[in-house]
């Protein structure tokens, strides 16, 4: 056995006593949490180029109005199933002769629209049940994340269906449906997440302080769990724009003569022998978002694993 | 050193007993953690405090030591009221802590505690600023004045509030961190802080400064410590007094000087010997403390030391020792030190009165 003979020896014999200077390091600016992940995220190309389709088509969504080549709402008989990259209707057109480049264009809003809604106001609502269950814990955790699991005994889709189908068709409905279908998930997601983190010292520091259980959930959990939630709910967006596409297919969601991606999809399947092309575009536009609303969401995931 | 309550406790006005009066009082402090061994087994519990009395004076440094497991921290956490316990009392200041005239939120203004984890004591996700004046602010310090106060204390553990103000916990080295959380702790005007392993995980040049800041701290906001630690090196170095645990029970408590000079319970020199000594003639090769404590789910019966214990004796199987005077304000709980206990090496019965 060999004895350390270090500082602390030499303070404990009572040698040094004066107040000691801060230990010496170099100074580092400090962005703070997000403006680390801010920063590593503008490195990510894959998440900046699906970043950018989105603005992209949001920006199309809102400007519709004023830049949609034709009405989108205006058929002709005589026009029908025009093929891509026709002269008047560089898209083609639809089965009732409407331009198929203005009805996208305008179609993006409520597709945007049905994806986006339902998933913030899960957030809003999963995350406090979620954070409430995980904090507290005990039997207020037992009675809220088991109702929560009934809904996960339906598939999500069906979940959508049947609540869309018991509410009565209207965007209305459907946004009420498609949020209780994301509640419960994210709800998981959040009590998850916070069971993590009631057990650190610093909760225990804030308790010692005096906070209150709401404040400290407010406070001190929240920032520490948000950006997980966050992610997660990034990637039900294209989820929610599929059942949503889904639902009008079905005839429970947007109601013609509106344009909807999943709608258009649904009118022009008839078409599918005629004009696939055409027929398929909605297809494709709720692909693109989807996909990029996917690969923007593992960007910022990846952005967030800062190792501390 | 010796046990001296600083002048500065008549000076405050929360002050109630007087310097005579302790500040804390610990008895028959009780946590058992229940266990189920297998599927369907049978309940068991964990003893991990079993019964701890004892006494924090005005202004004094209690320093308390024990092996790891013997229930330290755990102490710690009951004193504080993060775990409930299970029976037992505490006074503060004669106040029954919990009670009406003082409940716990009130007790918990005048107590705080420094973590052994710096880093997991911080909140990731604020500024070093925003920790310390969190306390302030939910005790209803208007914003402003508990930001002053974050960097006043800030400047006082001796990171200037300029360049740490705004940062964040992963910016700081494990001393900065440990002095923020000491800030912390400090930012209630605590009356009592409890200190458990808080500078344990430093680096030993790192630990002498912050122990140094401690002494400074508690000379200037007239202090009480009760200082956890498993190194007896720095318990003698920071404390007038000194406990020490095994298995969730007191085995000696008394003035440092005595308990770590001329220990009365053969644990305490065990752990004494334990330690390595810088002078090299005088090392030890004997390991006088063998093999790990007892189960704490089933502690031998009579004194819990008495398997690993070098002065056993039959008694001590079938009588679990009280902690009794050895000498003027040091107590220990063996049965060879006290008189008709019936261990051959007890010192004599003294005359009938």
């Amino acid at each position: 056995m060999t004895a350390p003979v270090t500082a602390a020896s030499v303070a404990l014999d009572g040698a040094v006593t004066t107040a000691p200077p801060a230990e010496a390091e170099a100074f580092i600016p400090s962005r703070g949490f997000w403006g680390h992940v801010g920063h590593r995220l503008v490195r990510d190309p894959v998440a900046m180029a699906a970043g950018a389709v989105i603005l992209l088509i949001i920006a199309v969504a809102i400007l519709s109005p004023w830049i949609t080549p034709m009405d989108p709402y205006k058929g002709s008989m005589l026009r029908r199933l025009r093929p891509i990259g026709d002269a008047t209707y560089w898209l083609g057109s639809d089965e009732l002769g409407r331009d198929m480049l203005s009805r996208l264009m305008v179609g993006a809003r409520l597709s945007l629209f049905m994806g986006v809604t339902p998933v913030l106001i899960a957030f809003a609502i999963g995350s406090a049940i979620g954070i409430l269950a995980g904090y507290v814990g005990g039997w207020t955790n037992t009675i809220l994340m088991r109702t929560i699991d009934v809904f996960f005994a339906f598939p999500s889709v069906l979940l959508a269906i049947a609540l869309s189908g018991a509410l009565g068709a209207g965007i209305f409905n459907a946004i009420v449906s498609l949020t209780c279908v994301f509640v419960p998930q994210i709800a998981r997601v959040a009590e998850s997440v916070t069971t993590g983190i009631r057990r650190r010292d610093y909760i225990d520091a804030a308790k010692l302080s005096g906070a209150s259980a709401l404040t400290i959930m407010r406070v001190q959990v929240l920032g520490n769990v948000v950006g997980p939630i966050f992610v997660y709910a990034t990637s039900l967006i294209s989820v929610s724009m599929i059942l949503a596409s889904g639902l009008s297919f079905l005839g429970l969601g947007v109601r013609p003569p509106e344009p909807e991606w999943g709608l258009m999809l649904n009118t022009l399947r008839t078409a599918i022998y005629v004009n696939p092309m055409v027929a398929a575009l909605p297809g494709l536009a709720i692909f693109i978002v989807s996909i990029s609303f996917n690969l923007f969401s593992d960007g910022l995931r990846t952005a967030m694993e800062i190792r501390q | 050193m010796s046990v001296s309550p600083l002048i500065q406790t008549d000076l405050d006005p929360r002050d109630r007993g007087g310097p005579a009066q302790p500040l804390l009082s610990v008895s028959g402090l009780i946590k058992h953690f229940p266990v189920r061994k297998g599927l369907g087994g049978q309940k068991q519990v964990v003893r991990a405090v079993d019964g701890v009395d004892f006494e924090t004076l005005k202004g004094e440094t209690l320093g308390i030591v024990g092996e790891s497991g013997c229930g330290k921290s755990t102490t710690a956490k009951l004193l504080m009221g993060l775990i409930e316990r299970d029976s037992g009392e505490m006074l503060f200041d004669g106040e029954p802590v919990g009670g009406r005239a003082l409940p716990w939120r009130a007790y918990r203004r005048q107590v705080q505690m420094v973590f052994q984890d710096s880093y997991a004591s911080l909140n990731p996700r604020m500024t070093v600023e925003a920790s310390i004046a969190f306390g302030p602010k939910v005790n209803g310090v208007p914003g402003r004045q508990a930001v002053e106060r974050a960097r006043g204390l800030l400047a006082r553990v001796g990171l200037e509030p300029k360049r740490f103000a705004g940062r964040y916990p992963h910016e700081l080295s494990g001393g900065q961190r440990q002095r923020v959380n000491i800030a912390r702790a400090l930012a209630l005007e605590p009356r009592l802080v409890l200190l458990d392993e808080a500078v344990s995980a430093l680096d030993k040049s790192v630990e002498a400064q912050v122990l140094n800041l401690l002494l400074d701290l508690k000379a200037e906001f007239g202090l009480t410590y009760i200082f956890i630690s498993h190194d007896l090196n720095v318990v003698r170095f920071i404390s007038d007094r000194v406990m020490v645990m095994y298995l969730g029970r007191v085995s000696e408590i008394g003035p440092s000087d005595a308990v770590l000079a001329e220990p009365a319970h053969p644990y305490t020199g065990a752990l004494l010997h334990s330690m390595p000594s810088l002078d090299p003639d005088n090392r030890t090769q004997v390991a006088l403390l063998a093999g790990d404590p007892p189960n704490p789910i089933d502690p031998p019966p009579g004194c819990r030391f008495n398997p690993r214990c070098k002065l056993v004796a039959p008694v001590c199987s079938s009588i679990e020792p009280p902690l009794d005077p050895v000498a003027p304000a040091h107590r220990a709980a063996c049965l060879a030190r006290q008189p008709g206990s019936g261990h051959p090496d007890a010192p004599a019965a003294l005359a009938a009165a």
